[in-house]
């Protein structure tokens, strides 16, 4: 894109403003049209105290109606303690039907904690009860050194211990706490089948574009009617239908380790405003001088996340993929 | 040594039968051949086969993003 005069036409956050009542009327028959074709007569929703969950149950409850929508709860240790409060609070002003799962006891029994803890001691010797922990991704600013995973190890006396993953405990860590993800997704699923409800996906585009989700857990859903959505709007079509503002201005957290950990330190290069713009501009071919000032970035550094845009998309490309037949079957497609 | 990493790229990224087929300048990122997973999985191969510590100022596409690089990296950290 360039300017009359030749150069570059910068890009501001206005790009992403929507018209949220017509982005919520068109969200509201769409899911409405897929439901009906899918013969379900309501939507389950887990809510989870975040804005992108929040603002999904608040448009199931403005298509089906709150007597047709249910909002699942399903905290669990290392959640956070206002999570509960926050989705109830959501649930309260959307007036939906709610029903609160205890899932440690099935996550106890998968091995969740017990499979990952043990990976972490591999890593961390002195682990153990009291501990807390996070795994963290270095930022991708200002170097092109390829990122490795650290865990961040917190001691009950506040003493911090920080090291990097080798592959096998990076990769045991993350299977034990997809359990998460998956043991939601199961009760959602419970819950939908014998209601005849359709199981509502809340992923923005962000989260759905760069793969950001656990494939079978929070990445399985009957519709995913926010996926077009950048979180920037997101927050908008929150306001716009009443969400409360204590979920509004909480930070965006992925509420699964016992560190509180924000989504730009295990995932995202950049805070969500920030990338949402990149991601704009990346998706409409603009070069990095085009939103580099918007973003406060070097056009450098904004070449480094566009970058890492693309490589998350080839890593996570399988998280969408459907299972791969030898020969499609043209009788039921 | 470059056999062994060739092998290793092989039998860990699905490269076919014929290891020695890899181009050693290509950018194994760009190619497709290593995400960032396998980079972690190269790393800690690197580490336990040539018995050499890989530190995080080592984490750069000048040492690790192809074959020529990943050979001339071992041998100045087996060297040092």
């Amino acid at each position: 894109m360039t300017d009359p005069a030749g150069g570059v036409k910068e890009i501001d956050a206005s790009v992403l403003d929507i018209d949220a009542e017509a982005a919520t009327d068109e969200i509201v028959s769409a899911l409405r049209s897929h439901v009906g074709s899918m013969r379900r007569r309501g939507a389950v929703v887990a809510v989870s105290g975040g804005i992108d969950s929040s603002v999904t149950v608040a448009l199931a409850a403005r298509a089906f109606g709150p007597d047709r929508t249910l909002a699942l709860l399903m905290p669990e240790v290392d959640s956070d303690d206002d999570t509960l409060g926050l989705s109830r609070s959501v649930t309260d002003a959307v007036g939906v039907r709610t029903v609160v799962e205890e899932i440690v006891p099935l996550l106890a029994a998968a091995g969740c904690y017990e499979r990952r803890d043990a990976a972490v001691r591999e890593v961390v010797p002195e682990y153990g009860e009291g501990w807390k922990f996070k795994i963290v991704l270095p930022s991708v600013l200002g170097t092109d050194a390829f990122r490795l995973f650290s865990v961040v190890a917190q001691s009950p006396t506040g003493e911090t211990v920080e090291a990097r993953l080798p592959p096998a405990q990076y990769l045991t860590i993350v299977a034990a706490t997809n359990f998460k993800q998956r043991v939601r997704k199961m009760l959602e699923y419970f819950h939908a089948d014998r209601l005849n409800y359709a199981v509502i996906g809340t992923p923005n585009r962000l989260e759905y574009d760069q793969g950001f989700f656990v494939k079978l857990g929070d990445g399985a859903a009957d519709v995913k009617p926010i996926a077009h959505l950048y979180k920037t709007q997101v927050y908008a079509l929150a306001e716009y239908l009443g969400i409360p503002e204590s979920v509004r201005s909480r930070p965006p957290t992925t509420d699964t380790y016992s560190l509180p950990q924000g989504q730009d330190e295990f995932y995202f290069s950049l805070p969500y405003h920030e990338m949402d713009l990149c991601l704009y501009a990346h998706n409409h071919d603009l070069p990095p001088e085009a939103v580099a000032g918007a973003v406060g970035l070097s056009p450098e550094d904004v070449r480094r996340v566009y970058d890492d845009i693309e490589q998350k998309r080839r890593t996570t490309r399988y998280l969408h993929l459907a299972p791969q037949l030898v020969e499609p079957d043209a009788s039921i497609e | 040594m470059e056999n062994k990493i060739r092998e290793f790229l092989a039998n860990n990224f699905f490269l076919g039968d014929d290891p020695s087929q890899l181009n050693g300048s290509s950018s194994l990122i760009e190619a497709g051949v290593i995400d960032s997973t396998g980079v972690l999985e190269l790393v800690g191969f690197l580490e336990e086969d040539f018995e050499i510590r890989i530190d995080d100022e080592d984490l750069v596409p000048e040492n690790l993003d192809s074959v020529d690089n990943i050979v001339h990296f071992v041998e100045r950290k087996r060297a040092a």
